[in-house]
């Protein structure tokens, strides 16, 4: 939260500032989409480590980090990104040598808990997952709990309705909040004074953003603030939400960011074939990561061709008839 | 007789199983492909969602994940999370939904694993996990659930129970306080199955023309009841031109 500081900072200070080892961090977007892979690729380059990671489906901000060697513990409902890979492959290989913690939850139960965050309660109830293994099996340690004052001593709770048979409800399972030291979030709009407006789908953005002690804002367009006030209806999130604004186009490539580009198939598909393995994929950073100064570079590298044709129909918001074997 | 893959034969019998006006909650892959060909073939005012948060979009190209900018175009309410899985657990809404799932085991009773095989904490392969999976089978009245049909999938107990079929029988939802509801069938690529009334065990409902009832079985660790078996009709060609030009012509998830 900030109100009065100018807070438009480069990518580098913005990650400098609020991103630091050990913290407890989130990502914006789902699977392939808008995720703020800008600063994903900024964090590896600052070598930040031991980070405490909570994903609904966040794909391939979340692949690439564990591929990097900078999450030691991951709380997630899905790791995947579709066609491109059905589990994600640095997270499937690391929870297989048991290299990462991890700990399940559903969907839902993230988008509670990331909700119960921002709302200021400790916890939300669902009916989701009763008679399941996601209750019954849990994958962090009571040590690990215990030691750590941001993670709560139980994973959940299955309680009886307190209502009694209220709304036709026997039982709920309780979700504990989750209040990050930083969230991270690309959008498609944002004025100078951190108003935010995302196109398309929100996914869980908004709730993770007002979880968040600190939340970073990349954008694809910063305008104005004349601009989002004409039509404020279009925006999410308000600018008191925001500590840090950085202004950066492609900032969720090779991930999609609807109405200005669309996902990049090549490099997906290139990134798997690196992703098998340690060797592979510290060639993949060593090229498309650390070979960069940053974003702005890695986008001259992937070239003006490839950036072209994944630019956005303006009738349909992606790239139609893109080539997506 | 028509030439067509099992995979299309899959996806045709799946869309068979939905009916006009559900509201079909779509995952990845052939399950979109399920829900688009029977909007176009047989349920017109079927209403497709994701769990991302698209509602009724007009999918003009297959999207490869339910993220994908695709889902969002030309929707009724381009949403997010907290609002779609509210869709499924709200109690008027939930009981039109249909969800369609898929997973790596599936037992008896129709409850699947997507998360682990082998030790949960150091398995042998790790998935993707629940995703909305478990909420979705939680949640809605019915479920379809695509299958490869092999003994490694059928299995007599699942390694990890990520989502609720019927749990331990046919009290199970009840005594763990689940919602009615549960699977409705199963679309493997030899086979359809469904759930008996009673038992709420699988049983064999079609099989695909060219396969026998003995090779189901040969291909699941648990037994199921044949004698309600019949050879399924192959897939039309009005069905297959559909599938084929109007939902997937780059043949991105047909193959």
């Amino acid at each position: 939260m900030e109100i009065t500081q100018d807070k438009i900072m480069s990518l580098k200070e913005a990650i400098k500032r609020f991103v630091t080892d050990g913290c407890h961090i989130s990502f914006g977007g789902f699977t392939l989409n808008r995720n703020p892979m800008a600063a994903v690729y900024e964090i590896i380059r600052q070598g930040i480590k031991n980070l405490h990671l909570y994903a609904h489906s966040n794909g391939q901000a979340v692949d690439e980090l564990i591929g990097a060697g900078c999450v030691d513990r991951i709380e997630i409902a899905y790791g995947g990104t579709g066609r491109f890979a059905p589990t994600c492959i640095c997270f499937k290989r690391a929870i297989q040598e048991g290299s990462l913690q991890f700990e399940d939850y559903s969907n839902y139960h993230m988008t509670l808990r990331f909700l119960a965050g921002a709302m200021g309660v400790p916890f939300l109830p669902t009916r989701s997952s009763l008679g399941t293994d996601i209750i019954e099996k849990w994958g962090f340690s009571k040590d690990v709990r215990e030691k750590d004052p941001r993670i709560p001593n139980e994973k959940l709770k299955v309680i009886d309705n307190p209502f009694g048979t209220w709304a036709d409800t026997p039982k709920v399972v309780l979700l504990p909040a989750i209040n990050t030291d930083v969230t991270i979030i690309h959008v498609q709009k944002a004025d100078i004074q951190g108003t935010l407006r995302i196109k398309g789908l929100t996914f869980a953005d908004v709730e993770q953003a007002k979880s968040a002690k600190h939340l970073i804002v990349t954008c694809e367009d910063l305008v104005e603030k004349m601009e989002l006030r004409d039509d404020p209806d279009q925006n999410q999130i308000p600018f008191f939400n925001v500590d840090a604004l950085v202004h950066m186009p492609n900032g969720a490539y090779p991930t999609a960011c609807f109405r200005y580009y669309d996902y990049d198939p090549v490099y997906l598909n290139e990134y798997r074939e690196y992703a098998k393995s340690d060797e592979l994929f510290k060639e993949y950073l060593d090229k498309f990561v650390f070979g960069v100064e940053d974003h702005k570079g890695l986008i001259e590298l992937v070239g003006e061709d490839r950036i072209r044709k994944i630019k956005a129909d303006p009738r349909t918001g992606y790239a139609s008839n893109l080539e997506r074997r | 007789m028509n030439n067509y893959t099992f995979r299309e034969m899959m996806t045709i019998a799946a869309a068979r199983e939905i009916m006009d006006g559900d509201i079909v909650f779509c995952g990845t892959g052939i399950s979109m492909l399920a829900a688009m060909a029977a909007k176009h073939i047989s349920a017109p005012h079927s209403v497709i969602f994701f769990e991302t948060g698209a509602i009724d979009s007009l999918l003009e190209e297959v999207p490869l994940a339910v993220g994908d900018s695709r889902v969002m175009f030309w929707t009724s309410v381009n949403g997010g999370l907290a609002d779609s899985f509210a869709t499924m657990q709200n109690r008027f809404t939930g009981k039109h939904v249909v969800g369609i799932l898929g997973a790596a085991q599936i037992d008896k009773y129709g409850n699947l694993n997507s998360t682990a095989i082998g030790d949960y904490f150091r398995p042998d392969v790790r998935f993707s996990g629940s995703g909305g999976a478990c909420d979705v089978a939680s949640f809605v009245n019915r479920t379809i659930i695509f299958m490869q049909q092999e003994e490694r999938k059928f299995v007599n107990k699942l390694d990890y129970l990520t989502s609720p079929g019927y749990l331990d029988g046919p009290d199970g939802r009840k005594k763990a306080g689940l919602p009615e509801g549960g699977p409705s069938a199963v679309i493997t690529n030899m086979a359809v199955m469904h759930f008996d009334e009673k038992t709420k065990e699988m049983y064999l409902k079609g099989y695909y023309p060219g396969i026998t009832p003995q090779e189901v079985l040969d291909n699941m660790q648990f037994k199921v009841d044949i004698s309600r078996a019949e050879e399924m009709s192959a897939p039309s060609e009005e069905e297959l031109g559909i599938l084929r030009e109007r939902c997937d012509p780059q043949r991105l998830i047909l193959g």
